[in-house]
């Protein structure tokens, strides 16, 4: 596979074209936005939390696919989760996506996500893939 | 004199190279263009040969840099047409240039409640540094509206013009959209209403000749990255009799005439304006860089780009899906487009997989975009080294674009 079919596999095109829980959350109980200053794109994430869980995480968007796809994918990863486990989760990723050296890949527990494997031949873009995370957990 | 494209690309080094396996095919020259082999020979051999620095030393290296140095001024002096090099001064570049100027000039002309006037297409740095002014002194930013064109609304300058304007400073070219602005008319009527023009000129120099005394305008500003030369160096133009009554805008070696601790005077201008040991190497290479460039047949360049922007033009406009941001009846060589589906930075990533380079972003004008409703556009812009056959490349790829995100 290219660096470039790596990069924009059918699942990352999918969730690009047809993101899930693409929608202002009405009930949220928390609502963070965050730009990307180099491209300006702008996300916005929706969270509520019931029992120490994320219970719905939505997100709107103007972004770029890698952005969009992790973000989509992020809401249905995260979903259920604690927000202990979405902060270990998140730093597992970022650790992946920033060591363009290593040849493992992403665990299980990540399912889809493993598709963002590619951006790591592309370090600009790491900031695309983890802009959504990081409305929702904070600047790791 | 003739100008042939293919002749002049063996003079770039750069442009030969592999992209992966593909030849590189530049279309970012907006952002910075490539240096021709003698630009780069000078740099080397001022370090080889002359290196020492300038204005203060006695020996043989010191008066051989510092000649070069004054002799570089006297380039860019007859390079915008000024009346005298003591009408430049060397800056890091454009973004420097301005902000040397609003704050010289706002620290002696403007005050509380004067106005400022700016428009909607400006780059960051004409935009950001006289809201710092305007922030400090109380004074007021106005701003010039553009239409869906992407041209002035010249009626809306007109009302927005007033006896409260000290200063009107807009860009030359646009590097979002390619408009050139009508600044002529501009600076008649700006200086019929006693304010002074300021021209931020980073995206005309590469690509028009430009006269400062024709235009009478007060100050200009250009970079010499975006002229062929290096980076770290730029130059500003000022009327002297303006610059003459400004107060300087760093403190430092070099700028003064004497100093005691009661009290320091200043030289005249340009040295006013230019405290430490400046980018000497940068400013040689900025001559060297205008030097190689005028040796060029600049008619038959100027026929060639405008060529190349049309080409350009009609081959975007017909493609389905793309979106042409900017279309301006004037404009240098810049193709800011849209693409249905495609977010300009995967266009992005996508064309440089096939070596082709151009930007994505917001062009570090933010409010302009928003002016078009997008938050970033894919960029494509030419210099006199492009060729047809690199447009047809682009345009290939944009369409392998298409397929894979539709």
């Amino acid at each position: 596979m290219s660096d470039l079919t790596q990069l924009y596999q059918e699942i990352i095109l999918g969730h690009n074209k047809n993101p899930r829980n693409f929608s202002r959350l009405e009930n949220h109980t928390g609502k963070a936005d965050i730009n990307n200053p180099l491209c300006g794109d702008e996300v916005t994430v929706y969270w509520k939390i019931e029992d120490q869980a994320y219970s719905e995480i939505t997100f709107q968007a103007q972004g770029c696919a890698i952005s969009r796809a992790s973000a989509s994918m992020m809401t249905e990863l995260l979903k259920g989760k604690s927000l202990e486990e979405s902060k270990r989760l998140f730093s597992s990723l970022l650790n992946f996506l920033s060591d363009a050296d290593s040849s493992e890949s992403l665990g299980d527990e990540f399912g889809e996500l493993a598709a963002l494997s590619g951006v790591r031949n592309y370090p600009s873009r790491i900031k695309c893939a983890t802009l959504a995370w990081q409305a929702l957990l904070g600047k790791e | 004199m003739s100008f042939d494209v293919t002749t002049v690309r063996k003079d770039f080094p750069i442009l030969h190279t592999l992209v992966g396996k593909k030849e590189l095919v530049y279309l970012d020259n907006a952002a910075t263009t490539q240096k021709p082999q003698s630009v780069i020979d000078t740099i080397d051999n001022y370090y080889t040969s002359s290196n020492a620095n300038i204005h203060r030393g006695v020996h043989y290296l010191a008066e051989l840099a510092t000649e070069a140095y004054e002799e570089s001024r006297r380039v860019v002096s007859r390079f915008l047409n000024a009346r005298s090099e003591n009408e430049i001064i060397f800056v890091k570049g454009t973004t420097d240039g301005i902000n040397m100027i609003a704050h010289s000039f706002g620290e002696r002309y403007i005050n509380a409640g004067d106005e400022i006037l700016i428009s909607t297409m400006e780059h960051h740095a004409n935009i950001v540094p006289w809201q710092l002014i305007c922030e400090s002194k109380g004074a007021i930013l106005k701003v010039i509206p553009v239409n869906d064109a992407g041209e002035l609304d010249m009626e809306a300058f007109d009302e927005l013009l007033s006896d409260r304007t000290r200063l009107v400073s807009v860009v030359h070219a646009s590097n979002s959209l390619g408009t050139i602005n009508p600044v002529k008319t501009i600076i008649e009527k700006a200086h019929a209403a006693g304010a002074k023009v300021l021209l931020d000129g980073a995206q005309a120099v590469g690509h028009f000749p430009v006269d400062v005394q024709d235009l009478d305008c007060d100050f200009y500003v250009f970079s010499g990255h975006k002229l062929f030369g290096p980076t770290g160096i730029g130059a500003v133009y000022g009327k002297y009799d303006l610059l003459e009554t400004l107060p300087p805008y760093q403190g430092g070696g070099d700028m003064i005439s004497k100093v005691t601790f009661e009290k320091t005077t200043f030289k005249e201008p340009p040295g006013r304006f230019e405290a430490g040991t400046p980018h000497i190497s940068g400013a040689i290479a900025l001559a060297a860089s205008i030097q190689y460039y005028e040796g060029l047949d600049r008619s038959a360049l100027l026929a060639h780009e405008h060529d190349l922007l049309e080409y350009g033009t009609n081959l975007l406009s017909q493609f389905e899906g793309i979106t042409l941001i900017g279309t301006a009846r004037k404009k240098v060589s810049i193709l800011s487009f849209t693409m249905e589906g495609s977010h300009p930075h995967d266009v992005a990533t996508v064309l440089d997989s096939d070596g082709i380079a151009i930007r994505a972003g917001h062009h570090c004008t933010q409010p302009l975009l928003q002016r078009y409703g997008v938050s970033a556009t894919a960029r494509v812009s030419l210099a006199f080294y492009n060729t047809k056959d690199e447009i047809d490349k682009l345009v290939e790829s944009l369409k392998k674009i298409q397929v894979l995100f539709a």
